[in-house]
């Protein structure tokens, strides 16, 4: 049936070898009143029949293959050549499990060590480790090695209420057994007040890059005052914005974690993604999650293994600083094998076509009557649109018209009702963009 | 195995060539805007390489892995297993694939109905009340595991709850878990048949410990690969002392329509969708870790999970599903809604056997782990040589042979074209290989690997350097481990690439 091989013969011979008269025998320490319950669920299907199933359950979304998309707020939809899917689908690297054995895994090994290495060169850091979850966890584990760093002598974490709003809320997931102070989001507005903040409490600040409302800044000033409380300043950044903008290094930043789903991961519905960690040297040992480092073999011979085991869960048990265990690698792989395609100067056009894009359309959205665009920074491919009426109630609109407008700022920031973030990437032909202007024209007339 | 006579590879940055370029993009289609320059950076140290050789190399790496669909991976308490192709059709339809997250409810039916099934489909299959699909691997599953306990007990006004108990069998990741959560682990010892020791359980739940008691966590069956015959006991004592009880369901694919966790008295379990229900394991990640939970902690489940909002009394309506935080939540454990790409894979696979089918699935796991054990008992110390469950442990070392140690079976294997078992644990084995062969391999495999380990056997005795040199045939062989942690190398950086290019030029 299905995956299961065995003929009648075969299980016979089998259950001969065992010692056991039937299947059922095996389970005898299983209590007996609870043995072999009955499941009700539907038969089974065949593979014609599942597909089906599944493509009818997929055809019922509204999606970036059928819509103009104009969303992003954490999740882009960017152009994914196709040789990374043909890559990804090597059995030898998707059907292998975590590089234990470094003989035979050194596929997935020096992949590793490449991927390492181009997310030190996006953000400037000296190392990266081999992925987290998702951006959010990024940032919650980046709150453990700071207080590490501070050996766990401080205890005030202070985030930014321009960090993605999800990303805040996980962080605060992760920490709640730990008796942290998170401050930061509920009043300061600005780098400025952040650094009002700052004591000898402090382990860490983190500010977005670009922020969630897709503004880029300099925090070369927050960096310094970050730095003489004693603290880290962690920065989330999106990876494909450093292909343009300047790396958070050049700024003083500590520890880059962010979103890697931009390089070369599809939407999804939000997962998997990749977290990224980078940071300074001084901290390489303090990172959880896996990394891969470069050794010889006993002829000599290059090769790759995972390297720092002793913080990890399984030694470490009770005293590691994280659990982590399994964690992206076939999205890190993904983001590789884009990197290595796109490379220094695709990558780099990507990004610019985002910015020019985005551009374009801020601007003509500046000029209709009823929207005001948010001007007071420099940003990359998202802006903030202040609407003559509710959100949802244009999004009604486009979405009959075949478009997926911008993010609804006010189901995250109270004073932001009537705000949309707009997302524009490489995948928005202009006729796409002068379609949102002209519906959005229409909607606040 | 790996290719054979497959040569290593060079990096990708030692083959990129200034001024190439790979993948071309469209020429900007609206008039440009003026960079901000004081922001601009002057270029990133990505490679450059065209097309092919990009593809290339990446062939080339992947020949040097061993994966499922090259050879058999016996790998214990991480069930590698067929991963259906067809899966990874179904997550690449356009309809998932480029579905944004913070799509409007309205337009992600689609989804939301698969993940309301999926949720169903694995309550049913656990015996719980309530699924939340949020996690992102087992570890995940884990920690929301402990903070739903820890908030229960803070929600009842009761904050003196700051133990849990683990056994000394436990996968690293339980204490790990125990502590990120704020609380303190006290490890419990195994009997002579593998088992956890009631009395020493007895003694941590009395008296004065009962009320600091949080709960404890068991994998089940066990790390050794044995059903727990006290399951319904230990349950019952620490449910007097008013600790709640964790399943480790990393070891499900033996308990498919064999056993209910949620039947046997367990208040929360984590699932492992990459092992037991086959989203691949994509060579380190991503997983699933969706956690099952009683009526007792279903508020407290991680969120946002998928309900109906609007219920239908047509049949062939559809019901309106919806995303919602449960009252009490412990919060949001990933941004979005979880691994949605593994929720779909699961659900095709789910849907390909059908509840019996998945019965047959375990059945068909635990018998050749048993075939594979017996055939194995007489050259092998096998230390709980009883009917196991999916996987069993034994002892790589031989009487009388000195310095053949389980790590020298493991790579002596690699020559037989066998990916080793897991090896030095579970911990409380000296010596321990655990091996778990799943239920998709078929018994002509299986005698390989037999015939294969009766060799190494022989050889230990016969020849011990080939196995304490082993192995012999992979594109690397032993590693410098020591090396590479002392002298960290972790990234290869394109100006140490060039100035070494030019040193030997």
């Amino acid at each position: 049936m299905s995956y299961i091989p065995h003929t009648d013969i075969e299980r016979q011979q089998m259950l001969a070898a065992v010692g056991a008269p039937t299947i059922e025998d095996l389970f005898e320490a299983v209590p007996s009143s609870h043995r072999f319950p009955a499941l009700d669920m539907p038969g089974p299907l065949s593979e014609m029949e599942v597909l089906a199933e599944l493509q009818s359950l997929a055809e019922a979304n509204e999606h970036a293959g059928d819509y103009a998309l104009f969303r992003g707020a954490g999740a882009y939809h960017h152009y994914i050549p196709s040789a990374v899917n043909h890559m990804l689908l090597r059995g030898e690297f998707y059907t292998a499990y975590t590089p234990y054995q470094p003989e035979v895994s050194q596929g997935t090994l020096q992949a590793i060590f490449e991927y390492q290495s181009m997310m030190v060169q996006l953000t400037g850091m000296d190392a990266a480790n081999a992925s987290h979850y998702d951006g959010a966890t990024s940032l919650a584990e980046a709150v453990t090695v700071a207080l590490e760093v501070s050996r766990h002598k401080r205890t005030k974490i202070v985030l930014s209420p321009y960090i993605h709003p999800q990303y805040r809320a996980v962080t605060r997931t992760y920490h709640q057994g730990n008796d942290l102070d998170f401050v930061g989001d509920d009043q300061a507005r600005s780098a400025a007040e952040l650094a009002d903040l700052l004591d000898d409490n402090t382990a860490m600040v983190a500010v977005a890059y670009p922020n969630f409302l897709g503004q880029i800044e300099d925090f070369s000033a927050l960096a310094e005052k970050v730095h003489s409380a004693g603290a880290l300043l962690v920065v989330v950044a999106n990876p494909m914005a450093l292909a343009l903008f300047k790396s958070p290094a050049a700024f003083g930043a500590d520890i880059v974690v962010g979103e890697g789903q931009p390089l070369g991961i599809p939407l999804s519905f939000g997962g998997p993604y990749l977290g990224y960690f980078a940071c300074r040297e001084a901290y390489v040992r303090k990172i959880a999650g896996r990394i891969v480092g470069e050794t010889v073999d006993k002829d000599g011979k290059r090769a790759y293994v995972m390297t720092l085991r002793p913080r990890e869960q399984d030694i470490r048990r009770e005293k590691a600083s994280s659990n982590i265990c399994t964690n992206q690698g076939l999205m890190a792989l993904a983001a590789t094998v884009y990197m290595s395609l796109m490379g220094k100067h695709g990558l780099r056009k990507a990004a610019e076509l985002c910015y020019h894009k985005a551009h374009y359309a801020a601007k003509e959205i500046a000029g209709l009557p009823g929207y005001e665009v948010d001007e007071s920074h420099p940003f990359f491919n998202e802006f903030v649109v202040k609407c003559p009426r509710s959100v949802s109630q244009i999004n009604d609109r486009l979405i009959e018209r075949g478009i997926i407008g911008g993010y609804d700022l006010g189901r995250d920031y109270a004073e932001l009702s009537n705000y949309m973030l707009v997302c524009v990437t490489e995948m928005n032909p202009r006729d796409e963009i002068d379609a949102l202007v002209e519906i959005l024209k229409e909607v606040g007339a | 195995m790996t290719a054979p006579g497959k040569k290593t590879e060079p990096l990708i940055y030692e083959i990129s060539v200034t001024g190439r370029e790979g993948v071309k993009m469209p020429d900007c289609d609206v008039p440009e805007t003026p960079l901000p320059d004081e922001l601009i950076r002057e270029e990133v140290g990505l490679p450059e390489v065209s097309e092919l050789q990009a593809v290339r190399h990446f062939v080339n790496l992947s020949q040097l892995n061993h994966g499922i669909d090259t050879g058999f991976y016996p790998l214990g308490s991480c069930t590698m297993k067929y991963n259906p192709k067809v899966n990874e059709d179904v997550a690449r339809l356009p309809g998932f694939a480029f579905l944004h997250p913070l799509t409007d409810d309205e337009g992600a039916q689609g989804a939301l109905a698969l993940m309301h099934q999926l949720q169903e489909w694995l309550a049913e299959i656990s015996g719980f009340t309530a699924v939340s699909l949020q996690p992102a691997a087992g570890a995940q599953g884990e920690l929301a595991g402990i903070l739903m306990i820890r908030k229960y007990h803070l929600d009842r006004g009761d904050s003196e709850r700051k133990t849990i108990l683990i056994p000394n069998s436990a996968h690293g990741t339980n204490p790990a878990t125990a502590a990120m959560a704020g609380m303190t682990v006290i490890e419990l010892p195994s009997d002579d048949k593998g088992n956890v020791d009631l009395e020493a359980l007895r003694a941590a739940c009395a008296g004065d410990n009962a009320p600091t008691i949080a709960g404890m966590m068991i994998t089940v069956p066990s790390t050794l690969g044995l059903f727990d015959s006290n399951i319904l006991e230990i349950n019952r004592i620490v449910h007097e002392a008013g600790g709640l009880m964790y399943m480790d369901g990393a070891n499900m694919n033996s308990l498919l329509g064999i056993v209910k966790p949620g039947e046997l008295g367990f208040d929360v379990m984590h699932y492992n969708l990459h092992k037991t229900f086959s989203t691949p394991h994509g060579g380190g990640g991503p997983g699933c870790g969706a956690v099952g939970v009683s009526e007792t902690l279903k508020p407290f489940l991680p969120g946002p999970i998928v309900t109906i909002v609007e219920d239908t009394n047509d049949l062939e309506d559809a019901p309106l599903y919806g995303l919602h935080m449960p009252e009490k939540s412990i919060g949001r454990l990933k941004a979005f809604h979880g691994n949605f790409g593994m929720h779909n894979r699961a659900y095709a696979y789910i849907r390909t056997y059908g509840g019996d089918g998945l019965r047959e699935v375990s059945r068909h796991a635990v018998l050749n782990a048993n075939y594979v054990r017996v055939n194995l008992a007489d050259d092998y110390h096998i230390p709980y040589n009883r009917y196991c469950a999916h996987e069993f442990v034994m002892e790589g070392h031989f009487e009388g042979v000195e310095g053949v140690h389980a790590l020298d079976i493991s790579k002596r294997l690699m020559d037989y074209g066998i990916h080793p078992p897991t090896n030095y644990f579970p911990l409380i084995v000296h010596e321990a290989l655990l091996i778990e062969p799943t239920e998709t391999e078929d018994k002509a495999t299986l005698d390989e690997f037999i015939s294969a380990m009766r060799k190494i056997a022989e050889e230990a005795k016969t020849n011990p350097e080939l196995l304490t040199e082993a192995p012999h045939i992979t594109p690397v062989k032993r590693l410098d481990e020591v090396r590479a942690a002392k002298q960290l190398v972790l990234c290869c950086r394109p100006e140490f690439l060039t100035a070494a290019a030019q040193a030997e030029g």
